[in-house]
């Protein structure tokens, strides 16, 4: 019968077209939806000015991306992660446990994190205390650990509006959240003194262990809907903001600045995110970009050095290049990376 | 019988032209009945109308766009410093080194139309879109004796310059905005008002492939339609014939027992698995384990095959069934074979039946995205059309839902139209489609 003929030359083709996909020849890349836009500029670029085909950028979220990146080595796994933070010791032990030892750091610059509300509502300058007392799920009050009281801002800092607590953050797959924690919430809490009363009663055998668990319970964001999760990209951030007016909602300088006609943003210890401001290190919340390269795939997937070393040029990373313009904070010592990407230098070298 | 002997009760003295109370009470609930027909009918009609028209309304500005009409001089000097015109040396000169040429003629156009302004040649160029060196190169490189001479260019203006014209900038929201400012505003005006700048009918939207966060002006769909195109090509060549077979064997062939039974209800049961559990199934199978390629149209198709095969079983049987067991027992009993009554008899007279169910299942899978999240399929994928049935099938690529969902997530504003534009194009598919399966229902379809 003709359509068993059909399904069985079908299937003919898609075994033989199998075959002929093991020669992959554009880079694929997968990872942090901040770097996204950028790596998405610099393959365009590139597809533009070299020979090779124009790479694949995915986004998904910088754990995600490195989770794939560290399935092992081969031409059906990602050559590239790009990640808004640095690559964890558990991550880098996990890619090994894959084949996936030797890997390329590429640090391309600083991204800010900004905070911001809708272009009609109240200004507010913020300082880490404010978040942590804002968010976090105990607060110090006359010398003893709370479950925070805080409603509105104006129970968080008495020179603010009495503008009830709302706000969007970054869900936990985004690097964007630990930098959040790290630079606002941490920072908060060791400014308020909980972190010392989180440290007196905290359990653990050694003082390490101890000073990791008041880490950890300064971290622990309230959990009765005043702070929201925001899963997806900034675009929904955005949306939640539009719906309920009070929000405040984190997001990434370039998001910020393509938005401007939207949201009003909150300057942090006195200094507004520019930037030049975040370069000079002035701006308190920033973090590195960085993209992995697996070493062992330079050589078999065509350009994919090229890429890399195309991505750190002078006239794409460097401070007049387009990411710049597009929001990202060009790194000073762009020099010394570009040697490191040129002699391929791994991590742990 | 005693009981007929007995009275009956005197009937109501009331003439049947007059309604009592009960029939007053049948009808006002028949007409209140109709009233909420009527009603919940409204209400959807009225949900569509806003649907249409917030689609439109957003999204039929994707479908123009704003151009700059410029002469720009190719200069033999930024070009071609060797004066060869070797291509490989041409090629040397990155889109980098053709901007130069794009701020040069904005002074020479402003110089020929008597335009003052206080803006830097670069602040000029900065209405342009970022794609407008990479088509100038494309052009040169194609032809490398078009170096030295002048030509007259139509570049595509920059997403704000297009959102102004547009209306959806304007001066007071660009009151924090770092990308463009009101003197450039100004310098749009007076080239609007020269004729230099016009907003005209861009068929780049619907051919063209997508374009990073930094031009949204450049982006198109037409590379993720192709796309979309493959992956139904696998799904019709994989589904159809397949579905039919199976059904065919169940409907005709197959003994009722309770194997059957089960397979029957496991059917039945595939039909209502949500999308995104193929495409977790696809990512497991097709790639981790039979290694196919990520991104590519043929993992997504093979995805989306597995979706659409129970819609067209169960079609496919509905439309044996209603085949009447009289047309099989005379070609029985003209001596065919069981094989040839179905093959020559119930087949043909299913096929309306059959390609319906299948037109319905490609609409389906045509506007399926979830699936396509897991073999990514979803990013920065497409800039070039893929030139043959191989690199369409293998060559990563997007669908257009994957695309739109794409553009709706990126930060620049340009986008959201682009997304709106998209579910046009999109719409436009599945109506059309659908169409052709009512069609072919009501031409083909017969009654017994």
């Amino acid at each position: 019968m003709s359509f068993v003929k059909l399904t069985a030359s079908t299937l003919a083709i898609a075994a033989v077209s199998a075959t002929a996909a093991a020669a992959r020849d554009q880079v694929q890349v997968a990872g942090s939806s901040t770097v996204l836009p950028y790596a998405s500029i610099v393959a365009e670029a590139f597809g533009e000015n070299f020979d090779f085909p124009t790479p694949v950028v995915e986004s998904g979220g910088s754990s995600a991306g490195l989770k794939r990146f560290c399935e092992g080595v081969g031409e059906n796994t990602v050559d590239v992660a790009n990640a808004s933070r640095k690559i964890k010791d558990k991550e880098v032990k996990a890619c090994a446990e894959n084949g996936v030892t030797d890997i390329i750091e590429v640090r391309i610059g600083y991204d800010g994190i900004v905070f911001a509300s809708d272009i009609q509502g109240e200004t507010f300058e913020f300082t880490p205390t404010d978040w942590f007392l804002a968010l976090s799920d105990k607060v110090l009050v006359d010398g003893a650990l709370v479950a925070n009281p805080n409603k509105t801002w104006a129970d968080v800092n008495a020179s603010y509006p009495a503008q009830n607590l709302a706000a969007y953050i970054p869900g936990t797959k985004h690097g964007t959240r630990e930098v959040f924690e790290d630079k606002v919430i941490l920072a908060g809490c060791e400014a308020t003194g909980a972190f010392d009363a989180f440290l007196a009663g905290a359990e653990g055998d050694t003082d390490k262990a101890k000073h990791k668990a008041a880490e950890k319970a300064c971290i622990a964001l309230r959990t009765d809907g005043v702070s929201v999760d925001i899963d997806g990209d900034y675009t929904e951030t955005l949306a939640s903001i539009e719906s309920n007016k009070d929000g405040i909602g984190v997001f990434g300088l370039s998001f910020y600045e393509n938005n401007t006609d939207k949201l009003k943003v909150a300057t942090m210890s006195g200094i507004v995110p520019s930037t030049e401001s975040i370069a000079t290190g002035e701006y308190p919340v920033s973090r590195p970009l960085f993209f992995y390269v697996k070493k062992a795939h330079i050589g078999v997937i065509p350009g994919l050095k090229e890429y890399a070393e195309f991505f750190i040029a002078d006239e794409i990373a460097g401070s007049d290049g387009p990411l710049a313009e597009y929001g990202l904070v060009a790194d000073p010592e762009l020099a010394d990376t570009q040697g490191a990407v040129a002699d391929e230098k791994t991590l742990g070298m | 019988m005693t009981d007929i002997s007995q009275t009956p009760s005197t009937p109501p003295k009331t003439s049947i032209h007059k309604t009592d109370a009960r029939t007053k009470r049948r009808n006002a609930a028949e007409r209140r009945f109709k009233a909420y027909g009527i009603a919940a009918i409204t209400a959807g009609l009225l949900v569509l109308v806003v649907l249409v028209g917030t689609i439109l309304n957003n999204g039929l500005g994707a479908f123009q766009q704003t151009f700059v009409s410029l002469n720009v001089e190719l200069s033999e000097a930024k070009l071609d410093k060797k004066g060869n015109r070797n291509l490989e040396d041409v090629k040397k000169v990155s889109t980098f080194g053709y901007a130069p040429l794009l701020k040069t003629a904005f002074e020479t156009k402003i110089e020929e139309l008597g335009l003052e302004t206080e803006l830097k040649s670069k602040d000029m160029a900065a209405i342009l879109s970022k794609s407008a060196a990479a088509e100038l190169r494309d052009f040169v490189l194609d032809d490398v004796s078009r170096i030295g001479t002048t030509v007259e260019f139509t570049f595509l203006a920059n997403s704000r310059v297009d959102g102004y014209l547009k209306g959806r900038v304007t001066r007071e929201s660009i009151a924090n905005d770092k990308k463009i400012s009101a003197a450039q505003l100004d310098f749009v005006d007076q080239m609007v008002a020269a004729g230099v700048v016009e907003k005209r009918f861009n068929a780049d939207f619907i051919f063209g492939a997508d374009a990073s966060d930094q031009r949204p002006e450049a982006a198109g769909i037409g590379v993720s339609m192709m796309g979309s195109f493959f992956m139904m090509l696998v799904v019709l060549a994989l589904a159809l014939p397949i579905g039919v077979a199976a059904s065919i064997y169940l409907e005709e062939f197959a003994p009722k027992n309770w194997i059957t039974d089960l397979i029957e209800v496991n059917i039945s049961n595939l039909a209502a698995v949500p999308s995104i559990v193929f495409g977790i199934l696809g990512l497991a199978v097709f790639i981790n384990y039979m290694h196919l390629p990520q991104s590519a149209p043929l993992v997504g198709g093979l995805v989306l095959t597995l979706m659409t095969l129970p819609t067209i079983i169960i079609s496919t049987r509905a439309s044996l069934k209603a085949v009447p067991p009289s047309i099989r027992d005379a070609a029985l009993g003209l001596g065919a074979s069981k094989m040839q009554s179905v093959f020559h008899h119930v087949l043909p007279l299913a096929a309306p039946g059959i390609l319906t169910g299948t037109i319905i299942g490609l609409a389906q899978a045509l506007g399926e995205t979830a699936p396509l999240l897991l073999i990514g399929m979803i990013g920065f994928i497409a800039s070039n059309a893929p030139d043959s049935i191989s690199a369409g099938l293998l060559s990563p690529n997007s669908a257009m839902p994957a695309q739109i969902y794409e553009w709706a997530k990126r930060a620049e504003p340009a986008f959201y139209e682009r997304a709106w534009g998209g579910i046009i194009i999109l719409l436009i598919f599945l109506v059309t489609m659908n169409t052709i399966a009512v069609i072919l229902r009501r031409r083909f379809e017969r009654r017994w």
